[in-house]
């Protein structure tokens, strides 16, 4: 890269591109993040920008950066609002660490990224300069203390006269920022203009007068482009590897809805709440084409109700929430479970307990999803790990739901719900649907929990069956749904509700143990964090540490031989996002310490002595500070052969 | 929604039903408590209505009334606490083409089900909704209900309830988009089954709160209504609900328009005198069922919809 431009300087001379080529760093990976105040669309930019980057061939994993509030005042660091890309030759499966390039619209947005430790130390930074000789004193005494805290790292900052500009294409440059913005990108990235224009005018498709909008909007980036063409003496060249195989890109809520549709259910019903609601949004927008139904009920409760009552009277439908709300579901869980109704339960999870940490990330639900019904409520808990697999499990959840007459949540979290990822089109089946609610007569003599002795199955009787007529019932019932008055019916019952789930797991696979099948580390882990894990653990493998890793889908039941794959590990340990005592910290004992919860669940399982390291930082864990940990916890082999 | 993905079998046009086609489980209710006294009328209704038994729903939640599906040889949903009504929403939004019944006590329904109750009343989702009101809860054995009187002595309220009852038809009044609300007591059957035979007709969420005696907890709360039929007013109206029989028994008639609104909710007001009768009426309202009534599409159809879903999402 070319010399630092000093700090609070005016933008840097301009190179003429035809005499002196620009430096091109060419990288694996790359981190870029566009912040702004919230409504200056930043996020606009990072998520056109990241859809242009995978469609030419670039793994992407893109964050959302939110803002503390919804309508702080402009230029205060809570307020910073944007988008982090990590871009990537391979498929890039978590956010990574710090970020290499920065695009931000105030000094003060910037700050909030510089203060939460968000970018590397030698970070570049697109900065808008207009701050610095604005008319207010107050904002140009921002700006330059702004500068001296900025000083402490050595990032090289590049000031880009952003709205003077944009000025040059329309009259209200904070609405348009955001494409100069991307055509800066545009240019450092080499991405295809074409490309870019198409998916600004998919963008604005439903704007009224698109044509114009789209119009002004590539005109702005080309005044970006042309911009970056002429100053920027750097451009940044992650290899692409374009694929055969057909992709999309989204995010984990619109899998998750997706998904929904394509296993054949038709009734969502929902209360809104962070970050499930754009489960919902994107419902809303499509469901009634696919003749479904998104019911915004009056809470939580009444949401869990009307998927179980429309469950009951026909096929299978699912409810979307986050953790106050699951709490809230708890007792209809219950009677879902007690009536054999199947239910499918989307939970993806926010930081708690109570309002917690409603827009950042925790994995802090799993102990309530499996055993958060008072009684003996057996049931299935599943957790994606990837966006894909936000897609399947829907699919997955819908057919063992309905296989077993049961609940199956299905625990996604925030890093999932808003990440964007691209993968393989799935091939949709038309045998992942539902067929039409069986409404042929009973055969007589048979009662609606006809249990199979074995396997605890049985057949389901929906309303409009002739001669199927009962009243199902969250009391103690027997094979007719009578209430139970004798004392073995609720034995034997529980039993036949706890068989099933057994049944289900002997379906299961064993786990596939990422690297070495024994050695000295195996990390355990759950949902969002695979990508993070398996990275630092390829990492730490890389530097000759016997260090593995596995990844659950199945929370509940849990997949097959885990005691077995345990054992041939010197040491077990889950990384987790939810609460743990730090093991040296004042009063902690090894009889006190409270765990990660996949490690409560595990040592229970397998008597194995599972250790965790968690975080609860509402963020995503970072693949570097997970290779910390590994490091803490091994040593480096070296191959002498003894 | 999709009740029309469903398999629908002919029925066979030739059935019909007695009152005892409709007899579920033997009811366990105490000895003149009024709950049979409802199971008769609305077991009587079904048989009138001829109404298929594998087509019917009843939804109730819990409470000494909730039992009531067992009762009954119809399809049944014995729910939870208070939560009947979005139980009942679920079914009618799968399934418009059954018949569905909701039947719920005083502490189920305007207490630890009042939210349910009152988003129900606006969705108007048609469906009959049968408030058992025996102004205690029976179950857990006379603690205070929302309904029960001023200075009535309970096992949580010994030296008498503290607040005014809350009236259950001023609160259906009040909530915008209802559709039907009657009042009826199960001492007077032939009054309780025109309504909930009128109820029944109505295309909409019809609220129905009846007046009920609990022998065992509340038996002196309705007895001066029972003995003293002056102290009973019916709500007259060639629209609302008439009972010409009844004319001799109650001397008190009231002429009320039930397309009259503000008329209903000062009748609703409670006195010294207790109104059966139909207080409003509007088919008219929307119904959130309808609205929400989509038209089915078969998985292929919905398997190429979604390849054109996922072509906006390709790379
Ligand atoms: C969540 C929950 N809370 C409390 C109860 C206990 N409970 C059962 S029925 C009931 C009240 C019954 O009174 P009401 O609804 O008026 O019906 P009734 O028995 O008088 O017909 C209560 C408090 C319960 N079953 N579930």
């Amino acid at each position: 890269m070319a010399t630092k431009s000093e700090i609070g300087q005016a933008p840097p001379a301009a190179t003429d591109p035809g005499t002196e080529a620009p430096d091109v760093l060419s990288t694996p990976l790359h981190t870029v993040e566009i912040v702004s105040d919230p409504g200056e669309g930043a996020q606009t930019c990072g998520q056109i920008f990241a859809s242009v980057t995978a469609k030419m061939g670039n793994g992407i994993w893109t964050v959302e950066i939110i803002p503390a509030e919804i309508q702080p005042p402009p230029r205060i660091p809570a307020g910073a609002s944007g988008n982090r890309i990590r871009v990537g030759t391979n498929a890039v499966t978590n956010w990574g660490d710090r970020t290499n390039l920065v695009v931000a619209f105030n000094e003060q947005v910037l700050l909030a990224r510089h203060r939460v430790g968000a970018l590397e130390d030698d970070a570049t930074i697109l900065l808008e300069n207009r701050w610095a000789t604005h008319d207010d004193p107050a904002i140009r005494q921002e700006w330059t203390a702004a500068m001296k805290e900025l000083a402490e790292s050595s990032y090289r900052i590049v000031e880009v006269p952003m709205e003077v500009e944009c000025l040059e294409v329309i009259e209200d440059p904070r609405r348009g920022k955001n494409m100069f913005a991307l055509g800066l990108l545009t240019r450092v990235y080499d991405l295809d203009r074409e490309v870019i224009s198409a998916q600004i005018d998919h963008v604005f498709r439903k704007k009224q007068n698109r044509e114009e909008i789209v119009q002004r909007n590539v005109d702005l980036l080309d005044r970006g482009i042309a911009w970056a063409q002429e100053h920027l003496d750097f451009r940044v060249d992650v290899p692409r590897r374009p694929t055969e195989t057909p992709q999309v890109v989204m995010n984990g809520n619109q899998a998750l809805a997706l998904g929904a549709i394509a296993s054949g259910m038709e009734l969502a019903a929902m209360y809104p709440i962070t970050p499930a609601t754009s489960v919902s949004h994107q419902l809303g927008d499509i469901f009634e084409r696919f003749g479904g139904v998104l019911h915004q009920a009056e809470d939580e409760i009444a949401a869990a109700g009307v998927a179980i009552g429309a469950s009951y009277a026909g096929k299978v439908a699912f409810t979307i929430t986050s953790g106050p709300g699951l709490a809230l579901k708890t007792e209809f869980l219950g009677l879902a479970v007690m009536t054999e109704i199947p239910l499918v339960v989307i939970d993806v999870q926010r930081g708690g307990p109570s309002t917690g940490l409603p827009t950042k990330v925790e994995q802090s639900d799993l102990l309530a999803a499996i055993f958060g019904q008072p009684g003996d409520a057996p049931h299935v808990v599943l957790a994606p790990a990837t966006i894909e697999e936000c897609f399947h499990a829907t699919v997955t959840a819908r057919r063992i739901a309905e296989t077993f007459r049961t609940v199956v949540i299905v625990l996604s979290d925030a890093n999932l719900a808003t990440g964007v990822q691209p993968f393989p089109r799935p091939e949709l089946d038309a045998s992942w649907q539902s067929t039409p609610a069986d409404q042929s007569p009973v055969r007589a003599g048979r009662g609606p929990y006809d249990w199979d002795p074995r396997t605890g199955l049985s057949e389901r009787f929906v309303p409009g069956r002739p001669g199927g007529m009962h009243t199902v019932t969250g009391l103690a019932h027997d094979e007719w749904s009578k209430v139970a008055y004798s004392t073995d019916i609720n034995q034997r019952a529980s039993e036949m509700r706890s068989r099933k789930i057994a049944v289900l797991q002997q379906t299961l696979q064993p786990p596939v143990v990422n690297g070495d099948e024994s050695g000295e580390l195996l990390i355990v882990g759950w949902g969002s964090t695979k990508g993070a894990i398996e990275e630092a653990v390829d990492r730490a493998r890389s530097e000759g540490r016997s260090v593995s890793s596995l990844h659950l889908t199945f929370l509940s039941p849990l997949e097959p031989g885990l005691r077995d794959i345990f054992r041939r590990f010197g040491k077990v340990m889950t990384v987790e996002i939810n609460y743990s005592d730090n093991s040296r910290a004042p009063f902690i004992t090894q009889e006190n310490r409270r765990r990660g919860q996949l490690s409560w669940l595990l040592r229970a399982h397998t008597l194995v002595d599972v250790d965790c390291w968690t975080r609860v930082l509402g963020e995503p864990i970072r693949p570097g500070a997970i290779h910390e940990v590994i490091r803490d916890h091994t040593r480096v082999l070296t191959d002498t052969g003894g | 929604m999709s009740g029309c993905s469903l398999l629908s079998v002919v029925l066979d046009e030739d059935r019909s039903f007695s009152v005892s086609d409709y007899e579920g489980a033997r009811a366990r209710w105490c000895p003149g408590c009024g709950d049979h006294s409802v199971l008769a009328a609305t077991q009587r209704l079904l048989a009138d209505e001829q109404l298929a038994p594998e087509r019917t729903v009843f939804v109730s939640g819990i409470g000494c009334s909730s039992r009531f599906p067992h009762y009954l040889n119809t399809y049944g949903f014995h729910g939870i606490h208070g939560r009947a009504l979005p139980l009942a929403t679920g079914v009618k939004l799968q399934r418009p083409d059954l018949d569905v019944f909701v039947v719920m006590g005083d502490g189920d329904c305007v207490s630890i089900g009042a939210a349910h109750w009152v988003h129900a009343i606006r969705y108007n989702v048609n469906m009959v909704a049968l408030l058992l009101d025996n102004e205690v809860y029976g179950l857990t054995k006379k603690q205070t209900s929302p309904t029960t009187p001023q200075g009535y002595s309970t096992n949580t309220q010994p030296h008498g309830t503290y607040l005014p009852a809350m009236n259950p038809l001023e609160t259906t009044l009040g909530v915008t988009n209802a559709s039907f609300v009657a009042q009826t007591a199960e001492w007077v059957p032939q009054h309780l089954f025109a309504t909930i035979k009128a109820a029944y007709r109505h295309r909409g969420f019809s609220f129905v709160r009846i007046l009920q005696r609990c022998p065992h907890y509340t038996e002196d709360l309705f007895l001066p209504f029972v003995q003293d039929p002056t102290r009973v007013e019916l709500l007259e109206h060639e629209d609302g609900i008439v009972v010409p029989d009844l004319h001799s028994r109650f001397e008190n008639q009231r002429h009320h328009d039930p397309a009259d609104i503000d008329g209903a909710r000062r009748l609703a007001e409670t006195g010294d005198q207790i109104r059966l009768g139909l207080f409003f009426r509007d088919e008219t309202h929307p119904r959130y069922d309808e609205t929400r009534t989509l038209s089915a599409h078969t998985a292929e159809e919905k398997l190429s919809l979604l390849n054109e879903e996922l072509d906006r999402y390709a790379v």
